[in-house]
Order: C-alpha cells, then sequence, then structure tokens
C-alpha cells in the first residue's frame, strides 16, 4: 500500500518522474492545466504505486509526496 | 501509512524559478536534505551566487547571503571567520565559480577555510542565455561558440575538482552527477559528507555536480540527462578527487 | 605614532576584530599592524588573494554581524568599488581607509587628494553614497576611526576614512580613548544562525521588481538625508574678518593653516574651511561664509586637479569669485605657492 500526492500547483511538467517511474503509472493529465500553464503530472492507478519515492527523488520541484 | 518522502524542513515553500526540468531543484532539495538530516539548519548560513541560482537565498530556509558574481567563497569566508562554529556553504554555478570567481574558490580553497562549496556544471551560462562557459565542452555550441567551442581558441573545458584537488587546504573533493536515481542518492551522500568534514572542522570541502540545462542545451529534460551521461561524464570523471583522513 | 599604525590601533580600540586586505604602498602598515595585533586580541586577519576578495570578505563578516574594516590605497581601492556598492546595496556596516596616492591609472605612491570624486561621487555603480571622513591630525584620525565604526553601525552604511601617503606616513603624539564608543542596537539583521526567534536574516542586494528596488533605494536615502543633518562636520578657523577663505581638508588643510599664519603677518586675514565630512558636504557651513561681506573670494587648495572645487563652487553658489590651485601627481603645494595664489586673488579682487 503506497500513496503519491503531487503539488499540482508547482509542477512544470518536465516529465523526469514520468521516465523514471519503474510501474509507469505516472503520467501527463492532458486533460487539465495548472496555474503555471502546465499540464502538470499525475497517478491515475495509484493501486500499482510501490512507494519507491524515485518519482520524488527525480522531481526537481519538490511537487511529490509519497506515503506507504 | 507515513510520509516516506517530503519536502525537507530546509526548504522554504516558495516555488523555484527554475526552467522545467532543470536540475538545480534537485541539487537544492538535496542541499536541504542534508541539513535537515545532520540537524544544522539552524546552524548554517548559505551564500547565494550570481547566476540561475541568484535566488537560492529565497529557497534555502536559513540564513542567508547574496554574493557578487564569482565573490560567493570570499564573502563565506568572512561569514565563517566570524562564526567558526556555524555551517557556511556557498552554492555556485559554473561561470560564477571557474570563470570570474576562480580566484576566489583557488584561494579559498588553498587556506583550507572550513566551508563547503555546492558547484553546479551544467557546461554553459543559464541565466544569461546559454553563453559559453568554462566548463563548455569542446564542439558544444553556445550563444558565444555558434560553431561549436575550439580548443585553438577558447582552450579546453575547465576540470575545476581535479584543479582544486592539488590544494594541500582541500580537505575532501568529490564530482558526482544527477542524471538518475543511483546517482541522486551517491550525490545526497557526498553533499552530507562535506558537510560532516566540515563540522569535523577539516578543511575545504566541495561537490561538484554534473547538470542539465535543458533551455540552453536545446534539449527536452529527458534528453538532457542521456546527454549529460553521454558526453559531460566521460569528459569529467565522477568520483572522490581528493580526501584527506 | 605613525598614521598608518594609529588607523589600525584606534580600529582595535574600537572593536573592530576582523581585517582583511591586500598589500599596496603607501597603506602597507595598517595591514601588517592589524596582522600582529588581531591575533593578540582574539582577531582575525586574512591576506586576501586581491582586492576584490578583501572587500568581500568584508561584505561577509560584516553581513554576519561583526565589526570589520578593510585598507588599500588609489588603484586597490578601484578595485573594491564593487564589493562597496554591493556593501551599500545590502546596508552593511564597515570601514574602508584609502591612504590616496597619484593617479590615473599605476600613477605613483606620492600623497595625493584625486580620489575625492571616486570617495564622494559614488565610485561603485548605483544610487549610493559613502560617508567620507577627513583626518587632518593623527589625533583626528584616531578619533574619526572610532567615530566612523559608530556611524558606519547607527546608520547600517559604509563608511570610508580619506588620507593620503602624507597623512599615513606622519608622526604624531595621540591620545586613546577620548571620544566614548556610541550606543548601539544589536545586530539582529545579521546571519548569525537562525533560530527562529526573528525573521530570517538575508543579506542581500538584488531587487529584480523595479518597483521593489525604487522602495529601497528611496529607504536608503532617507538614511542619506538623516546623515546629512546630523553627522556633516566642518572646522572653520579665523573665518571671522577673513578676506580670502580657503577651502582644504586632510594635509592640504595643515599647509593652509601655515599660510595663515604668514599671511597674517603680511597683513592679510585668509580664513579656513575644513570640511571633516566630504559627503556629507558642509555646503551650508561654505555657503554662510561666503555671504559675509568682508569675504571678496573662495579659494579651494587641494593635491588634484580640482575635484572638491566643484562642490565649493556648487556651495559658493556664485556669490563670490570661486578660484581653484592645486598641485597633483604626489606634488604637494608648499605655503608659499598657495600664498602667491592668495595674494594674486587679492590684488584682483581689491581692484
Amino acid at each position: 500500500m503506497a500513496r503519491v500526492t503531487f503539488n499540482e500547483d508547482l509542477c512544470k511538467g518536465c516529465k523526469l518522474c514520468v521516465a523514471v517511474c519503474p510501474k509507469k503509472i505516472v503520467k501527463i493529465a492532458e486533460d487539465r492545466i495548472n496555474n503555471k500553464g502546465y499540464h502538470p503530472a499525475t497517478v491515475e492507478e495509484m493501486d500499482k504505486c510501490i512507494g519507491c519515492a524515485f518519482c520524488a527523488m527525480m522531481c526537481p520541484d519538490v511537487v511529490i509526496e509519497v506515503e506507504k | 501509512m507515513k510520509k516516506v518522502f517530503k519536502r525537507p524542513e530546509s526548504l522554504t515553500d516558495k516555488p523555484m524559478h527554475y526552467c522545467p526540468g532543470c536540475t538545480h531543484g534537485i541539487v537544492h532539495r538535496l542541499v536541504a536534505e542534508a541539513l535537515d538530516e545532520l540537524n544544522i539548519r539552524q546552524d548554517t548560513i548559505g551564500v547565494a551566487p550570481v547566476g540561475c541560482a541568484v535566488f537560492a537565498y529565497d529557497y534555502f530556509n536559513c540564513d542567508m547571503q547574496e554574493a557578487a558574481h564569482g565573490r560567493a567563497p570570499a564573502v563565506a569566508t568572512g561569514i565563517k571567520r566570524v562564526h567558526p562554529d556555524k555551517v557556511v556553504f556557498t552554492y555556485q554555478g559554473d561561470g560564477d565559480l571557474a570563470s570570474i570567481g576562480a580566484a576566489e574558490i583557488v584561494h579559498a580553497a588553498n587556506r583550507g577555510e572550513k566551508i563547503t562549496a555546492i558547484f553546479i556544471n551544467n557546461a554553459i551560462y543559464g541565466m544569461t542565455g546559454g553563453q559559453m562557459a568554462p566548463t563548455t565542452l569542446l564542439d558544444q555550441v553556445t550563444a558565444t561558440s555558434p560553431y561549436g567551442r575550439k580548443a585553438e581558441t577558447e582552450g579546453y573545458p575547465i576540470r575545476i575538482s581535479e584543479m582544486l584537488s592539488t590544494l594541500e587546504g582541500a580537505a575532501y573533493i568529490e564530482r558526482v552527477s544527477v542524471h538518475d536515481i543511483k546517482h541522486i542518492n551517491h550525490a545526497k551522500k557526498a553533499i552530507r559528507k562535506a558537510f560532516e568534514y566540515q563540522l569535523q572542522g577539516r578543511g575545504f570541502t566541495m561537490v561538484e555536480v554534473l547538470s542539465t540545462c535543458p533551455t540552453n542545451w536545446g534539449l527536452t529534460p529527458l534528453e538532457s540527462l542521456k546527454w549529460l551521461k553521454d558526453n559531460m561524464i566521460p569528459y569529467y570523471p565522477l568520483g572522490v578527487k581528493r580526501e584527506v583522513e | 605614532m605613525k598614521g598608518n599604525e594609529a588607523i589600525a590601533e584606534a580600529a582595535i580600540q574600537a572593536g573592530c576584530r576582523y581585517f582583511f586586505g591586500y598589500p599596496i604602498t603607501p597603506q602597507n602598515e595598517i595591514p601588517a599592524y592589524m596582522a600582529k595585533r588581531l591575533p593578540q586580541v582574539g582577531g582575525t586577519f586574512i591576506q586576501a588573494e586581491s582586492e576584490i576578495s578583501a572587500i568581500n570578505m568584508v561584505y561577509g563578516a560584516a553581513g554576519a554581524g561583526a565589526r570589520v574594516m578593510t585598507s588599500s590605497s588609489s588603484p586597490g581601492i578601484s578595485l573594491k568599488q564593487e564589493g562597496i556598492s554591493y556593501i551599500a546595496g545590502a546596508e552593511l556596516p564597515c570601514l574602508i581607509v584609502n591612504i590616496v596616492r597619484g593617479g590615473p591609472g599605476l600613477g605613483g605612491i606620492q600623497p595625493a587628494q584625486s580620489d575625492y570624486f571616486q570617495a564622494v561621487k559614488g565610485g561603485g555603480h548605483g544610487d549610493y553614497r559613502l560617508v567620507v571622513l577627513a583626518p587632518s591630525t593623527i589625533q583626528e584620525v584616531v578619533d574619526l576611526v572610532q567615530e566612523g565604526f559608530d556611524i558606519a553601525d547607527r546608520y547600517r552604511n559604509p563608511v570610508m576614512i580619506l588620507g593620503d601617503g602624507m597623512l599615513g606616513q606622519m608622526m604624531e603624539p595621540v591620545e586613546f580613548g577620548k571620544r566614548k564608543p556610541a550606543e548601539l542596537p544589536p545586530k539582529e539583521w545579521a546571519t548569525a544562525g537562525w533560530k527562529g526567534d526573528r525573521p530570517r536574516a538575508v543579506i542581500n542586494s538584488l531587487f529584480i521588481d523595479p518597483q521593489a528596488l525604487e522602495d529601497h533605494v528611496k529607504k536608503i536615502y532617507k538614511k542619506y538625508k538623516a546623515i546629512r543633518i546630523n553627522e556633516t562636520r566642518a572646522e572653520c578657523f579665523n573665518c571671522e574678518d577673513a578676506e580670502i577663505i580657503v577651502a582644504a581638508y586632510g594635509t592640504t588643510a595643515r599647509i593652509v593653516r601655515s599660510v595663515i599664519e604668514i599671511a597674517s603677518k603680511e597683513g592679510i586675514k585668509v580664513g579656513l574651511i575644513r570640511p571633516i565630512t566630504l559627503w556629507p558636504f558642509p555646503a551650508e557651513t561654505i555657503r554662510s561664509w561666503a555671504e559675509k561681506d568682508h569675504v571678496k573670494a573662495v579659494l579651494t587648495v587641494e593635491m588634484s586637479m580640482g575635484q572638491m572645487a566643484e562642490d565649493v563652487t556648487l556651495a559658493v553658489g556664485g556669490r563670490k569669485p570661486s578660484l581653484f590651485y592645486g598641485r597633483t601627481g604626489g606634488m604637494v603645494p608648499a605655503p608659499l605657492e598657495i600664498l602667491a595664489e592668495i595674494k594674486k586673488i587679492r590684488e584682483g579682487a581689491l581692484k
């Protein structure tokens, strides 16, 4: 059981978290833009998250919190 | 469930101004995590540079001073001599540290100033729009080396860590990278070790961090990580350059 | 005591414990004295790799809350201008000593006053002022060093002592501790480690938003207004019935005192206005004397091609003729040269 939380308004859509996720569950939310004007990163299939925190470690903007 | 990863206390809440995918943010976080882990945030004074990280004083949640271009090691020297019991670090880019501030970093290291320099090497001037840095690789195209850097006219890229490692005053110098998780984890250990060395009063410490500049390299953030790995690491080999036991 | 050594000892007596410098003639006795004395009182002396580094060490130490100084001579002071601008912008207190030598360029090593413009008109970039103190005797050197540190701390602004090689090398008896140190508030703005017991200290001169920068500069200028009101100083000597008033500072003012003596024996009434603060400039003092009927002309004497003379002329404001006599490049005007100039002016004025 693990969960990642994105502080979406800090996200700049650089996609480094998308690339680094071993479960390939981090996606860019094409359906919305944040207050910086970017499509933010998000996770929909949260049940697949293993809480490895790779996304958070790779994120240059400290957008992501991880719970396990 | 408990939080296994959250924003370190040593970072303020201020959103960082860096371009998407720029690894400055990763290094900021690593420095902040090291300060948290060593529980020294309240005893630390940072010095911000001129360049992309000029606003670092807004991001590090400790006392900070903003220095003139290249002068951070001299400013840090002044602070450390007044507060020898505090931890003092500089955060500098390659234009700041390796070009205009070359004298300051060499002599701070040579005096064995008990400060820690976090040196961001991304082979380019970012803030001013992608000009050639002393660390720009041969044949690398920049705004001021439009035909690629040539050794005959612009000289060779400077390996600062190797150069400083010849100085007796330097206690610990390591070059690390942040292009993947494994290297990010190692970079964190190196930064923490540099602070520990400073706490032990061993001498000058520096961690050179190979970083990306997607905007001025003209690559996506992901391509930039690969470019760093394929082009920078072969010329700037990772590892400990000096360590005094 | 030698002038340069008096500066150094006065700084130590004033509680200065940090000195960062770089060798240059004719001020080398100051760093040498500091290198010897500071370790004895628990202080720190560093011979930096350059004047640029030295002034930036001053920035760091001042920002960390210490009483700190540097000294140099003209070409070295030029190198420090970057740091001085940042120190003024970040509102940091410190003392900078300039033992002036002839210029421009490498110039010479003999005494001069040709750094007046650099000292009082800015020197570095941006809207800022240095408080510039110009002692004329070694005792005054001692007193103004103490006072300079106090003014720097009170207003959070750099203060410069403007001397020259003659003052630096001259020997006179001095008495320390004549001037009591000021009561000053603690430096809560300094970066000394943050326990959350005050706002986080950030020492900075960057204001990227133009409105914020304008507000910051206006705040600094409010301070400068207070400095003008509270700290402007000049000595007036023999002005009461003078026909000719000479404006001179530092070493030149000493020479003018001899001129006054010789002139009075010849029945020529000469007065001296000696600015002690070159910035803020005692324009009001000069103006009020220039208005008097008995004053026929004002003569500025400097070891330069006429720098302070511009400020004197502004202050005189066309009320009387404002003239200039000077020697430069390390040449020192002799009393008789100045007297000859005074006689010429007097004849012209009486015609």
